[in-house]
């Protein structure tokens, strides 16, 4: 397969870059944010991301879906970040989906994703970095489970319809084996979901579950064998994320080109001097890379191949760094400007900053591909 | 199984049977590149030569060239097999030519039919081995200000000048070679002539480098008879020739980004010299924190060069793409001789004894130095990546 969008994949670009630049630009978000909706996204947007066939396009047909892949999800992703649209698709279209896929869960959550109703959020995090290790407590309890622990930096956890939780049922805190996934209902008696804005103006939620009683049909997979959702639930996370930074940092490199295009000083425009020439044409270059890098770990998960894993990591680490560069020359390109709220730049550095740090960062992934090296 | 699973499974199979078992082993220094041409010894290195041999009948030194050229004649989706193929068996490149990387490709798209029959199929079965006469001593970044002039005699042209920075000029064959037919335009009095390096009149002196050694050469050329037939594309046309085949030679710098085949020879040696730890991590945590980002940006730079062949072959890079591969891909190579030469520590200095391969790591990291130089420089690079990706305005 070459490592390119092919013909479907190209259109659906051009229609997910025109609809979403529509209904979801910039302004959007800045909309959102000024109104302090408590919400964090728009659901009426999320309707139309359903009639648009998006919320269900990695889900299988059976469930009402369009069975695709990361790839056409990644082009999705693309346009979001992109756009800054402030969205539940990443953790519900892609990586709740690919967890919950072939499981016992699907049937009872997937219909409900890809026709628009339902909402995920994905509570994996313990700590304030992103870490392997699962300590939240879940013990048998008749029939089903009582849930103990705390989850961080759970994107719409105060607002989505349940909550996948990653919890320990057996082993110690670093073991792969013993690990469950649920899926929580968010409306389970005694779970606390407070929510927290962030520097983008995105919320995420702290999720406190205090033994709270769970059935047995909230287990997705097999209890103590919940590393294999996991997994996919972090592969996709992991290159959905790095996907929808490549659209971060493609956005802010259009508007740092257009300005460089047009401002004016000293008597010419200012993308004429070699000094600013040479950084644009390398951020180009490190952009280039981390698009090529993610659209590979994309086809890697399609194709089931066991090289998806470094590859996934690879991705996440470079369109992490590319991105910063991205933004980072973007408000320096743009001067004082860059430095005013009314400006736009602004948005694309904090958003880089929350998706850097979501499921792992530069350094987490360069680490990880270490180990997995040998050294 | 499509067509391409079959190819696949023949192929290897193949390679299997074909491919000696020591041209599976990896590249260690240049003695082990089979460059081909005239004075190539075949008895030198039988298994070599054998796999020379074997590969060139069946086109497949290049093998996406037309078989009445010499070439294998295959699709772009069946020379990546081959390639994927090859990798996995760990089977070496055998021929290693800038016949095959620049001058063929320029030959293809502005040979005449009959330049194309005469050059291209001893370059495929390597028994012509090029080099390059385009840089002079004072025409390096500024490469169309060149002085090496070609006088018009009638049914050939005499050829008076000198070039720098010859790659392997002492050992070439043949030479392509930029000479300057007009002075009324700058780009537009350049044109592309081709001539055997045993010409009366053609001389090559090496000239020794940082490395200690002298891959690279002047060549003098003194009332040098070109026949006209030997000059491709028009007269006066030979910077579009030019520019083509250096979009290709950034093509083939680039791909020294992406490092050997085989064992990393990064890692190896940092743990070979510093050690794991008890929880197997590299025993100096910064040195392992380098290393770990470079190879971050090196894999995904391996995902840009297959990117990039595919679009290449699909028609649909951007034709300054070559421009950011070759940026990128020697800057990234300078890297990882800075991180091998960091890891090696004392051992990576030694410059003659035989534990150390008469000095192969400080060398081969010194000789990285010009991959930002030779074939345009970074900077000029970064110039054509503004202004024609870009399309940032001139100054």
């Amino acid at each position: 397969m070459p490592l390119y969008l092919d013909d479907d994949q190209t259109t659906l670009r051009d229609t997910a870059r025109e609809f979403i630049a529509d209904k979801a630009p910039v302004s959007h978000l800045r909309a959102l944010r000024d109104a302090e909706d408590p919400t964090g996204f728009s659901r009426d947007l999320w309707r139309d991301f359903a009639e648009m066939g998006f919320t269900g396009m990695m889900v299988g047909e059976e469930h009402g879906g369009l069975g695709l892949g990361h790839v056409e999800a990644g082009v999705v992703l693309e346009e979001i970040g992109r756009n800054l649209s402030p969205s539940p698709f990443l953790s519900t279209a892609v990586a709740a989906v690919a967890a919950l896929k072939g499981t016992g869960a699907a049937d009872r959550w997937l219909p409900g994703i890809a026709a628009g109703e339902t909402v995920a959020a994905l509570a994996i995090d313990e700590g304030a970095k992103h870490r392997e290790r699962v300590e939240c407590r879940a013990e048998r309890d008749g029939n089903g489970f009582r849930l103990s622990g705390t989850k961080r930096f759970v994107a719409h956890g105060h607002v989505a319809d349940f909550l996948l939780v990653s919890a320990r049922t057996a082993g110690g805190p670093d073991d792969r084996d013993g690990i469950t996934l649920f899926a929580v209902p968010r409306d389970t008696a005694d779970l606390v979901a407070e929510a927290e804005r962030l520097a983008d103006a995105s919320i995420t939620a702290r999720v406190t579950f205090d033994n709270i009683r769970l059935d047995a049909d909230a287990v997705v997979g097999e209890v103590d064998a919940g590393a294999a959702p996991l997994d996919r639930l972090l592969r996709a996370g992991r290159t959905g994320t790095a996907a929808e930074l490549v659209g971060v940092g493609a956005g802010a490199m259009d508007m740092t080109m257009g300005y460089l295009k047009e401002r004016r000083q000293f008597g010419t425009v200012i993308g004429s001097y070699q000094a600013l020439q040479h950084r644009a044409a390398h951020l180009y270059s490190e952009m280039e890379v981390a698009r090529a890098a993610v659209l590979k770990a994309q086809q890697l998960l399609d194709a089931s191949s066991p090289l998806a894993d470094e590859a996934v990591s690879v991705a996440k680490a470079q369109a992490a760094l590319a991105t910063a560069l991205s933004v980072q020359e973007g408000i320096q390109m743009h001067g004082g400007i860059g430095m005013t709220d009314e400006y736009d730049i602004g948005f694309y550095m904090k958003r880089h900053r929350v998706l850097a740090e979501l499921f792992g960062d530069a350094n987490f992934h360069a680490d990880r591909l270490a180990r997995l090296a040998g050294y | 199984m499509t067509d391409l699973d079959t190819f696949r499974s023949e192929t290897r199979a193949w390679l299997e049977s074909n491919c000696p078992p020591e041209m599976r082993k990896p590249v260690r220094s240049d003695k082990d590149v089979c460059w081909g041409g005239r004075r190539y010894d075949p008895a030198a290195n039988p298994p070599q030569a054998a796999w020379l041999k074997a590969m060139g009948e069946r086109g497949w030194t290049v093998p996406d060239w037309p078989t009445t050229y010499g070439g294998g004649g295959l699709s772009p989706a069946e020379t990546k097999v081959l390639r994927e193929e090859m990798r996995s068996l760990g089977a070496r490149n055998p021929l290693n030519s800038f016949g095959i990387s620049m001058l063929g490709p320029a030959l293809l798209k502005y040979g005449t039919e009959e330049q194309k029959l005469e050059y291209l199929p001893p370059i495929a079965r390597g028994e012509i081995r090029w080099c390059q006469g385009y840089s002079e001593p004072n025409a390096g970044s500024d490469l169309a200000s060149l002085a090496a002039s070609a006088e018009d005699a009638g049914d050939h042209y005499v050829v008076n000048g000198q070039k720098v920075w010859t790659s392997y000029a002492d050992k070439a064959d043949w030479i392509f070679c930029l000479v300057r037919t007009s002075k009324e335009s700058k780009q537009g009095g350049i044109s592309f002539v081709l001539f055997d390096m045993e010409s009366e009149g053609v001389s090559t002196k090496p000239i020794l480098l940082i490395s200690g050694y002298s891959p690279f050469c002047e060549t003098f050329m003194d009332g040098v008879k070109v026949p006209k037939r030997q000059r491709i594309h028009d007269e006066n046309k030979g910077w579009d020739v030019a520019k083509y085949l250096l979009g290709h030679e950034r093509e083939m710098i680039s791909g020294m980004g992406l490092g050997g085949q085989g064992e990393n020879p990064l890692i190896a040696g940092a743990i070979a010299t510093v050690g794991l730890d008890a929880d197997g991590h590299l025993a100096d945590p910064l040195l392992r924190a380098q290393i770990a980002q470079f190879e971050v940006r090196a894999r995904a730079f391996g995902a840009m060069s297959e990117r990039f062949i595919d679009e290449l072959k699909a028609g649909r890079a951007h034709p300054a793409q070559p421009s950011m591969m070759k940026y990128y891909g020697t800057e990234l190579n300078k890297g990882r001789h800075e991180l091998i030469m960091a890891a090696g520590g004392s051992d990576a200095l030694e410059w003659e004894s035989e534990a150390s391969g008469g000095g192969a790591a400080p060398r081969a990291w010194l000789r990285t130095k010009a991959n930002s130089i030779e074939g345009g420089t970074s900077e000029v690079q970064l110039n054509i990546i503004a202004k024609r990706i870009l399309e940032l305005p001139g100054a």
